[in-house]
């Protein structure tokens, strides 16, 4: 396939080893540290760590935090309904897979 | 430019009350949300709600719109009478990273949207764009680079809101799984103020692949077997990420028995797995030799495919 490129852009991947702490992931969800505070505590992200400071979140947490962040502010929903909406679409996303393997 | 019809878009009447335009957008909303939805075009139809609702939310804005609608229907040919607007005070706040058409500018103008973040939503450090890219499996799979083309809502020099297309040629790091972001650092919006560049963050999904299903790192492959290959066991070339292997299928096989190879799936320092599922494939009964071939069969085998359901 093709070969590593030298005028290709080099990217950082957020995969499942990357490490995001509070104020990477407030960033790139462009919303208040506070806000990602509130996810945690609903439920909407895992944490890793006891105290604030020194929390952290894998490359995972990044979709859904963003998609966290577009819910609730497109749909005006309160945090509860954001994680039941999440979790409601992840079962959906695996149901899809199950259906197109087994056609 | 085109007159919007924003109360067909939302499908209300005319003097539809707040509480009903508002239960309108609230439904439509969750129906093309992008996030959510499967619709075709959802975000295009997400975008024009969202818009129509900008509008029609706002008394000001909806009295300026009404005002300005009496003599037009949806689709005309539409300019704006000059100064219409003069005597509305518009407050601009809307979703943060929707852009509106042309209309909409036409009539409330790009500073209608420039500020436009609500309460606890802020615009990071108001230069990181996101994107979402369609990737083909073999990228994950063995790496590579990739051109992807971005089209990107700007303001121009007047304030007013273009799209801009650009071309971006990206390494694709080998193992990248549906959903995970690549952060192309400097890659996004210059910052108005200091010039400094934000970053581009882009994510991906995977297009589907004319042979695999992707799960996690995981991939599958239905495989058609005949049906004495699954009795029998056999020896069946069968094609995998890395090429094509001869596949052992063990005797006793049936439909939907699944065979692992263990590592051949998504790369990784844990490498996924690439799961071989069967397909009893019948030959078809369609000449004589054939006919005669399965009467042999059922002649030879007294089977009963019903035993389980007492018939």
């Amino acid at each position: 396939m093709s070969p590593a490129n030298d005028h290709a852009l080099q990217g950082t991947l957020f995969d499942d080893t990357a490490v995001l702490s509070l104020e990477d992931l407030s960033n790139m969800c462009a919303v208040d540290e506070q806000h990602i505070v509130r996810f945690v505590e609903e439920g909407i992200l895992n944490v890793v760590g006891v105290r604030r400071t020194e929390w952290h979140f894998s490359g995972a947490a990044l979709r859904r935090a963003r998609i966290a962040v577009r819910l609730e502010r497109d749909l005006e929903l309160n945090l509860a309904g954001v994680a039941l909406a999440l979790d409601l679409l992840e079962e959906l996303e695996r149901l899809r897979r199950e259906l197109r393997a087994g056609r | 430019m085109e007159f919007k019809d924003y109360y067909k878009v939302m499908g209300v009447a005319r003097d539809a009350t707040e509480a009903e335009i508002k239960q309108a957008y609230r439904k439509l909303a969750r129906k093309y949300h992008p996030d959510v939805s499967k619709e075709k075009d959802a975000e295009a139809r997400f975008k024009e709600v969202g818009e129509a609702y900008e509008v029609l939310k706002s008394p000001e804005k909806r009295a300026a719109y009404d005002q300005l609608g009496q003599n037009y229907r949806a689709g005309e040919e539409f300019r704006p009478p000059p100064n219409w607007d003069s005597g509305f005070e518009f407050s601009g706040a809307g979703p943060g990273d929707s852009s509106y058409s042309d209309f909409f500018d036409a009539l409330f103008g790009a500073q209608a949207r420039a500020g436009a973040q609500r309460g606890g939503f802020r615009a990071g450090r108001g230069e990181d764009h996101h994107a979402k890219v369609m990737l083909d499996l073999e990228a994950s799979l063995h790496g590579g680079a990739r051109t992807f083309t971005l089209r990107m809502p700007e303001l121009d020099e007047h304030g007013r809101l273009i799209t801009k297309e650009r071309t971006l040629n990206v390494q694709v790091p080998k193992g990248i799984l549906q959903g995970q972001h690549i952060r192309l650092t400097g890659q996004g919006a210059r910052d108005a103020d200091d010039g400094k560049p934000g970053d581009l963050f882009i994510e991906v999904e995977f297009q589907p692949h004319a042979l695999y299903q992707v799960d996690g790192r995981d991939l599958s492959l239905q495989l058609p077997v005949a049906p004495w290959e699954a009795a029998l066991g056999a020896t069946v070339k069968t094609p995998t990420p890395t090429g094509m292997v001869d596949l052992k299928i063990p005797p006793a096989s049936h439909a939907g028995s699944k065979l692992r190879l263990r590592g051949r799936g998504i790369p990784a320092s844990q490498p996924g797995d690439f799961y071989v599922v069967l397909e009893i494939a019948l030959p078809p009964a369609n000449d004589d030799k054939a006919r005669s071939a399965y009467a042999a069969l059922a002649a030879a085998l007294p089977f009963n495919p019903r035993a389980s359901l007492g018939a």
